[in-house]
């Protein structure tokens, strides 16, 4: 009966560790609602994987030879061979978004620029960290505010620091409520987060819903053809949403696609979490720097908007850039009450929702964008 | 490790650079499609 106790007597400190940082995703989830789809799923997968001789990973058994685990191979297929999963979600993401309130407003996509610094931020303070140059620009892409991006990219770049990439860009996502209004006040005065805008929404007719997809696609795969892959299945599943002939797909890829490729990846991006590659200083530097990128992302935009209010009469509450990110529609959604805590009755919540809208398209362009950069260096 | 963070910052510059670009060409391309759409 020796072998009933062969699990637990080989379990190591680095896999309990695991199991601790397994119940934290999974506390987080339950107990603070932090992104509950992606984190349970994760931190569940976490004590999955780094139970001793796990079944889920693949094992060599005596007398029989290697018998493959589930979670393994979902990893190797759906995000290894060829990023599936992350892509595909997209689809549901775009089916998910309204561009009207950024088609109404199109100053609103500089924005979404701007809020992409904290990536570049992080890719040099990693670097100086002492990473190499694919994981630093990795590492950046936390900054992207986007998970399925963050996973994307890192697993393109081929970063040994998958998981804790992930784990960095979904916590951090989660706590953009807590992230960003610090990063606000830190640049921005109480008589600006007070300052007032009209919202003059022009209409938005269908054709140009329809066309904004199509054109956004195009001229993205001309910048940054490595985007194309994100942008495309984003505008895909944008162009299912706004076509207005395909209602039942739309309902699908919003709800049915977009939880199964949720539920699946979380589960699957666990594999990333094995003790021997998570527990070591750099999942620790790597989450610092990743908050590093949240801030700069926010100082970015926000002092855009500044800049660009220096050469405007009407001022434009400069809180609107922090929601230039990618975390939609939370930033927004910060910024608005923020503002209403500034003033009671101040309402910027179109304008955040175009600049938040701007940020998800800003984002897989950056993605893209790095991939292309960083791959030259290498 | 100087010379990753100085790719690092060439890289920030062309990346920022890109963004902004494609961010603006798109910016333009739905100014030029509500005019051509006479709404907006």
């Amino acid at each position: 009966m020796a072998y009933l106790l062969e699990g637990i007597l080989s379990v190591t400190w680095q896999q309990m560790a695991m199991y601790g940082v397994g119940l934290l995703l999974i506390w987080l989830a339950v107990k603070k609602g932090y992104e509950p789809s992606l984190l349970l799923p994760m931190g569940f997968g976490a004590i999955l994987v780094n139970l001793p001789a796990s079944g889920v990973i693949d094992q060599m058994m005596p007398g029989v030879g290697q018998v493959k685990g589930v979670i393994q191979w979902l990893f190797e297929v759906g995000i290894q061979a060829s990023e599936v999963m992350p892509i595909l979600l997209f689809i549901g993401i775009g089916a998910m978004i309204d561009f009207g309130p950024l088609l109404s407003q199109p100053v609103m996509f500089l924005f979404g620029a701007a809020a992409q610094f904290g990536i570049f931020f992080a890719i040099c303070a990693a670097s100086l960290a002492g990473f190499e140059l694919k994981d630093a620009a990795s590492i950046g892409i936390i900054g992207a505010a986007d998970g399925p991006t963050s996973i994307l990219v890192s697993q393109i770049l081929h970063s040994k620091y998958v998981g804790a990439i992930a784990v960095a860009a979904y916590s951090y996502m989660a706590l953009v409520p807590i992230v960003q209004p610090f990063a606000i006040k830190l640049v921005t005065t109480r008589r600006e987060r007070r300052i007032h805008m009209e919202y003059r929404p022009g209409s938005v007719s269908r054709t140009m819903r329809i066309a904004f997809p199509i054109v956004t696609t195009m001229i993205v795969g001309f910048i940054a053809p490595a985007s194309v892959a994100l942008v495309g299945f984003l505008m895909f599943g944008n162009l299912l949403r706004e076509c207005g002939v395909l209602k039942n797909l739309s309902d699908t890829a919003q709800d049915s696609l977009a939880n199964l490729i949720t539920l699946l990846l979380g589960i699957t991006i666990s594999f990333s979490m094995r003790a021997e590659a998570f527990v070591t200083a750099d999942t620790i530097m790597i989450m610092a720097i990743g908050l590093l990128a949240f801030v700069f992302d926010t100082i970015g935009g926000v002092v855009f908007a500044k800049f660009i209010n220096l050469f405007r009469k009407n001022k434009i509450n400069p809180m609107i850039g922090a929601a230039g990110i990618s975390a939609f529609p939370m930033s927004s959604r910060v910024v608005q009450k923020l503002a209403a805590q500034e003033e009671p009755g101040n309402i910027i919540l179109m304008h955040a929702a175009g600049a938040n809208v701007s940020g998800q398209i800003a984002s897989v362009i950056a993605g893209g964008i790095i991939i292309n950069l960083v791959t030259r260096y290498l | 490790m100087m010379e990753n963070f100085f790719i690092s910052l060439e890289i920030m510059a062309e990346g920022m650079g890109g963004i902004f670009a494609a961010c603006l060409i798109i910016m333009a391309s739905v100014w030029i499609m509500s005019k051509l759409s006479g709404k907006n």
